[in-house]
C-alpha cells in the first residue's frame, strides 16, 4: 500500500508540475467565467443556465485531463522506459496502474473541485443565494471522469497515445448515448440492430446515469436510493476496468 | 544459494509485417554465485539486455524458468533483494535528484528514517553529492547515469543487475562507475553485469559468460578462460635484413618498418635461437615482450568460429 501511495504522490506532483494542466485549467476558467459574462449580457443574469453551462464546463475540461494527462502520464512512464525502474522493484503491475489511477483521480478531484467551488461562487453572486447540489453534481462528474481516467489507463497499457486519446473519447461519446441507442434501437425491428445496442449499453459505461438531471433548471434531486446505487455502479465499473488493466499489464513485455 | 539461475530460457520475438517468431535467446543455462561478479559480454544486439529483463521479470521467457536469490523471477517478491541500472536510464525530468531517490526508496519498501540516511550517503557515494537538489532533466548523461546507480544501491541489496553500466561515459565517469563495482565485491555483494567493452570486464570479473547470437558460448573463471601459460612471445629487432630473420616458427608473416622487424614466435626456443642470431648478424634487439591470451582473443576467436559455421 505504501507503494501505491508513492506511486500516486509522484503522479499527482508530476501531474501537478505538468504545463499542460495549467493550460487547461486556465482555459476551463475562463470558459466559465466569460460564460457567465456572455449570459448575463443575453438573457439578463439568468443563473441556471450558467450553472448547467458550468456543469458541461468542468465535464468537458475534466475530460481532457483524463484523457490527455491521464494517457501522457501512463505512456510515457511505458515509452521512456522509466516503467522500468518502478517495476524492477518488488511493485506488482497491479500496484503501479492503482498507484498511476489514484494520482490522476487526485489531480482530477484538485481541479474539478476548483472548477465546482467557482461555479457555486458565480452562482451565488448571480442568484444571491447558495447552491450545495452544485458540488453534488460536480462530484458525480468527478467519478464520471474518473471512470474515463481508469478507460484511458487501459488504452495506454496496450496502445499508441494518439489511439488510446481516440478511444476514450469513444467511450465518452458512446457511454454518453448508450442509453439512447437503445432507445433509437427499439424503434426498428432488426434483431441485431437491439443485440448490437444492448452490447453495447451492457459493456460501456452508462455514463448518463451521471448527470444529475436537470439541476440548474431546478429540478428535484433524484433519490438517495438512486445517487447511490449510482455511485457503487460508478466504483464497480472503475475497479473492474482496472483489473482488466493490470491483466492486460501483466502479460505485456517492457522493451 | 545462487544469485542468479537460469534454466532453458528461450526468448521469441515476433517482427514484421507477418509477425514471424524469431528466437533471441538460445536455451541459456546460467549460474550466478552468490558475492561473485559477473561480466556479461557480448556484441551489441546478442541479447544480453533480454537476458537481463528476463531475469527482473520484465519480459516473460518463451520456454524456461529464472530465478533470482531462489525466487521465481516472474514474481514481485523476487526484486526485493534486487537492484537494478538500465541500460541508457531515462527517470522523471521534473523530479530532483533526492526527490527521485526518496520515491525509489518507497517503492524499494525502505522506511523513510532509513532512505533519510542512505540517501545523502549514496549521493556521495556516486559523486553527485552537489546535484541531490537539481531537477534530473537539468542532468548530463554521465549524471543521470550515476543517479542510476544510486538507485540501484538503495536499500543495500545483495544483488546488483547493470545493463551497460560503463556505455556512454568519459574515462573518468567509467572508472569511478567501476569502482564502485570494486568496493560492492569488497562488501560481499553478487554483481552481474552486461557489456560490451573488454577491458572492462576483464578487470573486474570472478567469473565471465560470453554470449554470442543468443547462445552462451563460454562460461568460466578469467583465470581458466585465459590460461596462465604464454601463449606467444613478441619481438622487435632493428639492423636486420628482413630474410635473416625469417624463422618457421612465427605466427603471421613479419612485419617491416624502416628498419625494424616485429615478429610474433609461438615458443620461446625459437626466441632464443632467433635472438642469438640476430646479435651474430649485428642487429640490435628492441623488445621482446610474452603475451598470454586475452579475452578479447578469446572473444574474436568465438565469433569467427560463429562466423564460420
Ligand atoms: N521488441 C523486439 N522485437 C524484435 N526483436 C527485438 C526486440 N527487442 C530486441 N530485439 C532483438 O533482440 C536482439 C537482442 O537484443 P538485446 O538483448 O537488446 O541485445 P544486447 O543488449 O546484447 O545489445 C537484437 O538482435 C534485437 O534486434
Ligand atoms: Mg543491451
Amino acid at each position: 500500500m505504501r507503494r501505491v501511495l508513492a506511486i500516486a504522490l509522484m503522479t499527482f506532483t508530476e501531474a501537478v508540475r505538468d504545463r499542460v494542466l495549467y493550460t487547461i485549467l486556465v482555459f476551463a476558467l475562463a470558459m466559465i467565467g466569460s460564460s457567465a459574462v456572455l449570459v448575463t449580457i443575453s438573457v439578463g443574469g439568468e443563473g441556471r443556465i450558467v450553472k448547467d453551462l458550468g456543469l458541461a464546463c468542468i465535464t468537458l475540461f475534466g475530460l481532457f485531463i483524463a484523457v490527455f494527462i491521464g494517457i501522457r502520464l501512463v505512456s510515457r512512464e511505458i515509452e521512456r522506459r522509466t516503467v522500468l525502474l518502478l517495476l524492477s522493484r518488488p511493485v506488482g503491475c497491479g500496484a503501479f496502474l492503482v498507484g498511476k489511477f489514484i494520482g490522476l483521480a487526485l489531480t482530477l478531484l484538485v481541479n474539478v473541485g476548483a472548477m465546482a467551488l467557482g461555479l457555486v461562487l458565480l452562482a451565488r453572486m448571480l442568484e444571491g443565494e447558495w447552491t450545495p447540489p452544485l458540488l453534488l453534481a460536480g462530484g458525480f462528474a468527478f467519478l464520471e471522469l474518473t471512470i474515463l481516467t481508469a478507460f484511458s489507463i487501459l488504452f495506454a497499457t496496450f496502445s499508441t497515445p494518439t489511439l488510446s486519446t481516440v478511444f476514450t473519447l469513444l467511450v465518452f461519446v458512446i457511454g454518453r448515448l448508450s442509453r439512447d441507442l437503445v432507445a433509437f434501437a427499439s424503434q426498428f425491428d432488426s434483431l441485431s440492430l437491439h443485440v448490437t445496442a444492448s452490447a453495447i449499453y451492457y459493456t460501456l459505461p452508462n455514463l448518463s446515469r451521471f448527470t444529475l438531471g436537470s439541476l440548474g433548471a431546478g429540478g428535484p434531486l433524484p433519490s438517495e436510493a438512486t445517487l447511490l446505487l449510482t455511485a457503487a455502479y460508478g466504483l464497480g465499473y472503475l475497479t473492474a476496468v482496472l483489473a482488466l488493466a493490470t491483466a492486460i499489464f501483466q502479460r505485456r513485455d517492457f522493451q | 544459494m545462487d544469485a542468479i539461475r537460469c534454466q532453458g530460457v528461450c526468448k521469441d520475438y515476433r517482427v514484421g509485417f507477418w509477425r514471424r517468431r524469431v528466437r533471441i535467446l538460445h536455451d541459456l543455462e546460467l549460474t550466478v554465485r552468490a558475492g561473485e561478479t559477473f561480466g556479461y559480454l557480448g556484441p551489441n544486439g546478442a541479447g544480453k539486455t533480454t537476458t537481463i529483463k528476463i531475469l527482473l521479470g520484465l519480459l516473460h521467457p518463451t520456454a524456461g524458468c529464472a530465478w533470482l536469490c531462489g525466487r521465481d523471477a516472474s514474481r514481485p517478491e523476487a526484486r526485493a533483494a534486487a537492484g537494478y541500472l538500465p541500460e541508457t536510464p531515462t527517470f522523471y525530468d521534473y523530479l530532483t535528484g533526492e526527490e527521485f531517490l526518496a520515491f525509489m526508496a518507497r517503492l524499494a519498501g525502505l522506511a523513510r528514517s532509513v532512505a533519510r540516511e542512505q540517501i545523502p550517503a549514496l549521493l556521495d557515494r556516486v559523486g553527485l553529492s552537489g546535484a541531490g537538489s537539481r531537477q534530473l532533466r537539468k542532468y548530463s548523461k554521465g549524471m543521470l547515469q550515476r543517479i542510476g546507480m544510486a538507485q540501484a544501491l538503495l536499500g543495500n541489496p545483495a544483488l546488483v543487475i547493470l545493463d551497460e553500466p560503463m556505455s556512454g561515459l568519459d574515462p573518468i565517469g567509467r572508472k569511478e562507475i567501476r569502482d564502485i563495482m570494486v568496493s560492492l565485491r569488497k562488501e560481499g555483494r553478487t554483481v552481474f553485469f552486461s557489456s560490451h567493452i573488454i577491458p572492462d570486464v576483464e578487470m573486474l570479473c570472478d567469473r565471465v559468460g560470453i554470449l554470442l547470437g543468443g547462445r552462451l558460448a563460454r562460461v568460466g573463471r578469467l583465470d581458466e578462460l585465459l590460461g596462465t601459460e604464454i601463449d606467444s612471445v613478441e619481438v622487435t629487432l632493428a639492423g636486420l635484413p628482413p630474410e635473416a630473420a625469417a624463422t618457421d616458427g612465427a605466427l603471421a608473416p613479419p612485419l617491416v618498418q624502416g628498419d625494424r622487424v616485429q615478429l610474433r614466435l609461438r615458443a620461446e626456443a625459437e626466441v632464443d635461437a632467433l635472438l642469438r642470431r640476430t646479435l651474430a648478424a649485428g642487429g640490435r634487439i628492441l623488445s621482446v615482450v610474452p603475451h598470454r591470451r586475452t579475452l578479447e582473443e578469446i572473444f574474436l576467436a568465438e565469433v569467427a568460429e560463429r562466423g564460420r559455421r
